[in-house]
């Protein structure tokens, strides 16, 4: 399997990731969550722990057991985390703490190392002992402005790990332990990111009735607020009063998301009847619809107002357009503004951007090629497999800054 | 082209290669006083990761953009004077962090001291302090005279023509690239030595630069061939 990676990122990057494994091989390391399907953790242990065992580290994955009421809780952990004001009642964290134990006595977490990914299942670390294992807590959330009164509860568990790990630089906090940012990845084998024909992208685009005969300036996004689609229609408006083009707005049927139907039927009001704005309600599965839809655009916009790290945005620079974003979130990582793509804070900038690109074809190709080579480099699976490999090292090094393997 | 004059060395040179871990300290500067204070506290490896990030980042472009505080001068604190300052440090002339460290604080507080106001940077784009933490490999290739070295030259990531020609000048603090340093002194290549080491390693892409130094050292054994010739 991980040998299809190396026509993509160089047989030399495949050679690093055998290397770097041979100093892992035969250690167990086993990895926790809350849930074995859906949810992006879940995605990328699916992707990872397979990769690891071809690499021969003897990767495991266990998924902790909690009733309605602990996932109720455990929530409102997670949209505190993320600022939101939640209210808490003792024997919410009474709960929180039952079930950790329930479950710490019940799995088996003998391993060299444990990996536990985000708050749901953080507390295990009441079984960590000393000289037996090393426990590195992965955080996938946006820490950035957490609710204080939940992260200064959360904290003292954290700072019982051996290490700890943030997708971003502003997701981190002051910890006494180690933090080590590593970033999410895209998987371009996947079908929403792997190559597609002409022949394929047209058909799919015929299907979905989009015209390909002009400019096309797309967003994939859900319908949410913080994703601005209304902002969107009025920067293209500024734009079409001077360029001949189109707006694809691409987004889920938000059919189980009443925010969304809102935001949705916003849309569809601003956008009017006019024929130049295109509204798509595709369903949860339609990853090669996405990956087509990218590759048949001119422009990606990703026009957020708020962004965990914002991984689209790496997917579409994978397909090698110019992207136009909101310099939010994880997006800075991802787009050096001017070099890898754009970089904007408005309606007007982005209104501004469009029509520069749309004007100057040799810049915006040169942004798209930049782009997919950033992404190559930064943001693809084999990256992120080969950092967690150096994490998993780095723990028989502490404090050094310089180690000879 | 038969080469079996080439002088072989006492030591082969071992090509290494390197990856490394970003860590997050955790520290972050909302204005060019913290920024000045919390450069000064900080260990050596967050002054290279923040000089070097993008060098790193971005193999495929050159001009790359210029470092972290040179971006963050321009792009948070609006300063496009001292980040022309910071954009213009020249690392290539610095032989150690500590140097190089002094030459920024110095450029900031200067600016400091110049500037009337002292402005925070908009929310959000605070900077974030993080440092490299480097893991060296051995490759499986070795040389033992030029021809050796030009094949390998081929064949090694730019993650270790990178570790050889930035990491062990100015973070192993080697005082020069590993290259120059083996040519002169088990090869006796003098003046091949001095030219890798008059490269400036910070203006090309990491394959530009394996296509130059192939090219120095493939001139080198041409001219060596012809002298024996001769």
């Amino acid at each position: 399997m991980l040998e299809q990676y190396a026509p993509i990122v160089g047989a030399g990057v495949i050679d690093d990731l055998r290397l770097i494994a041979k100093k892992l091989a035969g250690r167990v390391v086993r990895n926790v969550n809350s849930t074995a399907v859906g949810g992006g953790v879940a995605e990328i242990l699916n992707r990872m722990v397979p990769l690891c065992k071809e690499l021969g580290v003897d990767a495991r994955w266990d998924v902790i057991k909690g009733g309605e009421q602990f996932y109720a809780v455990t929530k409102k952990i997670h949209n505190a985390l993320h600022g939101a004001t939640q209210e808490f009642s003792p024997s919410d964290w009474d709960l929180y703490w039952q079930t950790q134990e329930l479950n710490a006595a019940q799995m088996d977490l003998n391993a060299d190392i444990l990996f536990i990914h985000d708050p749901q299942p953080a507390g295990l670390i009441v079984k960590k002992t000393p000289g037996k294992g090393r426990w590195i807590w992965r955080c996938h959330i946006d820490l950035s402005s957490p609710d204080l009164a939940v992260w200064n509860a959360l904290k003292p568990v954290v700072e019982r790990y051996d290490a700890s790990v943030f997708s971003a630089p502003a997701f981190s906090q002051v910890l006494s332990i180690q933090q080590v940012l590593i970033s999410p990845s895209i998987d371009p084998l996947s079908d929403k990111n792997r190559d597609l024909t002409q022949e394929e992208v047209a058909a799919i685009c015929d299907r979905l009735q989009i015209p390909r005969d002009r400019p096309l300036i797309t967003q994939v996004s859900r319908f949410d607020y913080l994703k601005d689609p209304v902002g969107v229609i009025e920067a293209f408006r500024m734009v079409r009063e001077r360029i001949d083009c189109r707006l694809l707005l691409v987004g889920g049927s938000a059919d189980d998301d009443p925010e969304g139907a809102k935001v949705l039927a916003e849309v569809r009001d601003r956008a009017a009847d006019d024929p130049d704005i295109l509204i798509l309600c595709l369903p949860p599965t339609s990853h090669v619809e996405i990956n087509a839809i990218q590759r048949a655009s001119d422009i990606i916009v990703q026009k957020s107002i708020r962004e965990g790290f914002g991984l689209t945005v790496s997917e579409a620079l994978w397909k090698g357009k110019p992207v136009i974003a909101g310099a939010v979130g994880g997006i800075p990582l991802q787009i050096t503004h001017k070099h890898s793509g754009i970089l904007t804070h408005s309606v007007e900038g982005t209104a501004y951007w469009l029509k520069q690109l749309l004007q100057s074809p040799d810049f915006a190709r040169k942004l798209g090629e930049n782009g997919r080579e950033h992404v190559r480099d930064n943001f693809l699976l084999t990256r992120h497999l080969r950092e967690y490999l150096m994490l998993f090292l780095s723990l028989d090094h502490p404090g050094k800054d310089v180690v000879y393997l | 082209m038969d080469q079996s004059h080439l002088p072989r060395a006492k030591h082969s040179f071992r090509f290494f290669t390197h990856v490394d871990l970003t860590e997050l300290t955790g520290l972050r500067a909302r204005n060019l006083r913290e920024m000045a204070d919390i450069l000064k506290a900080v260990p050596g490896s967050v002054i290279y990761h923040h000089t070097h990030r993008f060098l790193k980042q971005h193999q495929y472009l050159s001009p790359e953009p210029p470092n972290d505080f040179a971006w963050w001068a321009a792009e948070a604190m609006q300063d496009a004077r001292l980040a022309e300052r910071l954009a213009a440090v020249d690392t290539v002339n610095f032989k150690t962090l500590r140097e190089l460290r002094e030459k920024i604080v110095a450029i900031i507080e200067d600016r400091m001291a110049k500037r009337k106001t002292a402005a925070d940077a908009p929310e959000g784009m605070e900077f974030h302090f993080m440092k490299s933490v480097s893991f060296i490999l051995p490759t499986p290739y070795q040389a033992g005279d030029l021809r050796e070295f030009s094949e390998a030259l081929r064949k090694v990531s730019v993650h270790s023509i990178y570790h050889h020609v930035f990491e062990a000048r100015l973070r192993l603090e080697h005082g020069v690239n590993d290259f120059s340093r083996w040519l002169e002194e088990e090869l006796g290549e003098m003046v091949l030595a001095v030219e890798i080491a008059q490269l400036d390693p910070y203006t090309c892409t990491l394959e530009g630069l394996r296509s130059r130094l192939i090219t120095l050292a493939e001139n080198r054994m041409i001219e060596s061939a012809e002298s024996h010739h001769a």
